[in-house]
């Protein structure tokens, strides 16, 4: 249907994008417009996240997904106000409930964290003090926030772990860390993430330092709490299996900046980036036919110091010479291909659509290719 | 934990066995070895006007012609159980611990290290609460403020207080604050503190300084590095996104692991303090153990030396002791086996 991006403007001009145009705070519950993360380094500035826009309402799930070094955890720390304000240089709108989160004083950013949003860390061992029990650390969480008791507090902490499906919270919670099993830390952390019903989480590869008997639990357990306290989440990973299970729309990461953005069915039934197709592709499905070997994205993720000029992921694109040398040159806008589908993509819609049909999902499917 | 320490105690005993059977050795028996005869080693035990027959009596008396175990054994009974020394026209009794009798000065050896220990526990104990809050007080600031002039200057600092021994710091602040000043003492004085504290402070201010001093400047660089790699770990990341405050961050999680590892080498320094106080001591003449040792050593008073020795290796293996069952008090992840 709507081809209207084959006219667009070779030169990367002022972004047609509303999300990009700076203007009033958004009734969006979080918005992030045009987040520029970026390190000054001895080799040069490292441009973590160099333009990133998406928005996320309340008891929604976005899902981030990205090779490690595209900037994911970079946005989310950025969001937490985590980066050593000396070593970064943020530009860019974080706007949560009507705030501009880089605007804001450090103390203020501090007073939200925590408590307005949270986080949960890759690895549960290394992300809770080894010298403190885990009770301790859960009430401390909750009483930065809340002006009670060591004993509320305490009950209060035994109710979360419980919640979290941990057995014998009452006696549990004087245990240290390492007295815990890896999927037990991990939900020991979502307790201590939750414990002042923050309305944004954050879990950056919540489950990938587990056991996968364990993930699928935890996964649960994060779409389950989300439901009882409406909050926002965004699941940050580089596995499609677990935004497949959790997130509703699916941002698509490259080299600091967005590939595609849409809902996640689209982002599995018509993917329009090719990083996405080389995401799918890469990725092991049972469903798939016997014998089929997975698709490996040739090259490999670019430094971030020397991003590569016009699109990111040109030097590894299969269909790069089908843009005419503008993929080589111009930075590729984020453009709406159809309403709530957003690709950063220099290819033409329709030949997007018909590489996609006539090529890649086949391939994917395993059809045809097999492996002797 | 308690079938822990009671093993280790027992451990202690044997190793303190062995520390004396070495020492004893070193003075009585590697002498013989090398050719002197129980008169030699008698001799030191007389006047310089003693005669050939007289210096043959003393040797008998001490037993010096003695098979070695059997002269072993007898100090070691002494230990336990007292021992009788003869002075010739008296007979002296050394109560248990026996260290040994001094016959320069007609004493039992372990009475007067008993008197001079509050010296040396005065010393080393004030100057260790200062090294600690100075050096790890600067150490935790140098760290957050990582490349600042304060940094800087207390880094450059701690390199000259690491190098300078404490002979040169010693007489240097002894010069200046005490004799061109006069703020502290000038040394040589020692008012015990349930007489007076004040002058007890007085006297001992010079020395604390001069020697946390040295230790705190090592207590500085180790904090720093301890807390440059702490403060990187991921669990101090968690505490920030619980939105702690920067210095509860710091100073309750960052600092609380750094200080495990501190602990273990502040209670191995501490008991090598105790026993190595000389160089202090002699600088500042404190009526220590280090004095005490020094004074033995330079009129050869054989006893006084193996007293000081043992009192040296006690607090050493205690402080060892303590070091490890601290450790498991401090880090739970340590189990005591």
């Amino acid at each position: 249907m709507s081809t209207h991006r084959e006219g667009q403007p070779r030169l990367a001009g002022p972004a047609v994008d509303a999300a990009t145009v700076v203007g009033p705070p958004p009734s969006t519950f979080l918005e992030v417009r045009d987040l520029r993360v970026h390190f000054p380094t001895a080799d040069g500035m490292v441009k973590a996240v160099d333009g990133l826009s998406f928005r996320l309402e309340r008891g929604r799930t976005l899902g981030i997904v990205g090779e490690s070094g595209s900037g994911k955890s970079v946005t989310s720390l950025s969001i937490m106000g985590l980066h050593d304000s000396a070593n970064v240089r943020l530009a860019g709108e974080i706007w949560l409930d009507g705030e501009d989160l880089l605007g804001l004083t450090p103390e203020r950013v501090r007073a939200l964290r925590g408590k307005k949003m949270a986080m949960i860390f890759q690895d549960p061992l290394s992300a809770m003090h080894p010298l403190y029990t885990v009770g301790q650390q859960v009430i401390e969480a909750y009483r930065i926030h809340n002006d009670v008791s060591r004993s509320v507090a305490r009950k209060h902490a035994i109710e979360m772990l419980s919640r979290v499906g941990i057995p014998q919270p009452a006696s549990r919670v004087d245990d240290y860390p390492h007295q815990f099993s890896g999927g037990m830390r991990q939900r020991a952390m979502i307790a201590m993430a939750l414990s002042c019903d923050p309305d944004l989480l954050i879990a950056d590869e919540p489950t990938t330092a587990l056991d996968v008997t364990v993930q699928a639990q935890i996964l649960d357990l994060i779409r389950d709490l989300q439901s009882e306290f409406n909050s926002a989440v965004i699941i940050i990973t580089h596995d499609l299996g677990v935004v497949a299970e959790l997130a509703e729309d699916i941002l698509v990461m490259y080299a600091g900046r967005g590939a595609e953005y849409a809902a996640a069915e689209n982002i599995f039934r018509r993917p329009e980036h090719p990083y996405t197709w080389g995401l799918l592709g890469s990725m092991p499905r049972l469903d798939r036919a016997g014998g089929q070997r997975l698709i490996p994205i040739p090259g490999t993720p670019p430094s971030l110091i020397h991003v590569p000029p016009g699109c990111a992921f040109h030097p590894r694109c299969p269909y790069e010479e089908l843009t005419e040398g503008a993929a080589r040159t111009d930075v590729p806008q984020m453009l709406e291909s159809m309403p709530g589908h957003r690709v950063a993509c220099h290819l033409p819609t329709s030949t997007r659509r018909r590489i996609w049909q006539d090529e890649v999902a086949p391939r994917i499917a395993g059809e045809g290719q097999e492996v002797s | 934990m308690v079938a822990f320490i009671i093993r280790r105690l027992i451990a202690a005993v044997l190793l303190l066995l062995i520390v004396t059977f070495v020492t004893f050795s070193i003075f009585f028996l590697v002498p013989r070895l090398a050719g002197a005869s129980a008169e030699d080693l008698a001799s030191r035990y007389v006047g310089r006007t003693a005669g050939e027959e007289q210096i043959h009596e003393v040797a008998e008396k001490l037993g010096f012609s003695d098979p070695f175990p059997v002269q072993y054994g007898r100090f070691v009974k002494g230990l336990v159980a007292g021992a009788d020394y003869s002075t010739g026209p008296t007979t002296e009794y050394c109560p248990a611990p026996c260290f040994g009798y001094s016959f320069v000065t007609y004493n039992p050896v372990f009475p007067e290290l008993l008197d001079r220990l509050p010296v040396t526990l005065s010393l080393a104990l004030g100057a260790a609460v200062l090294w600690l809050l100075a050096g790890v007080g600067t150490g935790v600031i140098s760290a957050v403020r990582k490349g600042s002039f304060f940094d800087r200057a207390a880094m450059t600092i701690a390199l000259a207080g690491v190098s300078l021994p404490v002979f040169f710091t010693g007489l240097l602040s002894l010069s200046i604050f005490s004799y061109k000043l006069g703020w502290t003492a000038p040394g040589g004085s020692y008012t015990p503190l349930q007489e007076n504290p004040a002058a007890w402070a007085y006297d001992l201010l010079l020395p604390w300084i001069t020697l946390a001093f040295l230790y705190a400047a090592l207590y500085a660089r180790l904090t720093r590095a301890g807390m440059l790699e702490t403060m990187h770990e991921d669990y101090i990341r968690s505490a920030r996104a619980k939105g702690l405050r920067e210095r509860t961050v710091v100073l309750k999680h960052g600092l609380r692991s750094t200080l495990t590892p501190i602990l273990t080498i502040f209670g191995l320094d501490l008991g090598l303090l105790l026993g190595e106080a000389v160089l202090t001591e002699s600088t500042f003449s404190l009526p220590g153990i280090g004095k005490y040792a020094v004074d033995a050593i330079l009129t050869n008073d054989l006893p006084k030396v193996l007293g000081v020795t043992l009192v040296a290796a006690f607090f050493i293996i205690i402080a060892n002791l303590v070091v490890d069952v601290l450790y498991a008090v401090v880090d739970p992840r340590v189990r005591l086996a």
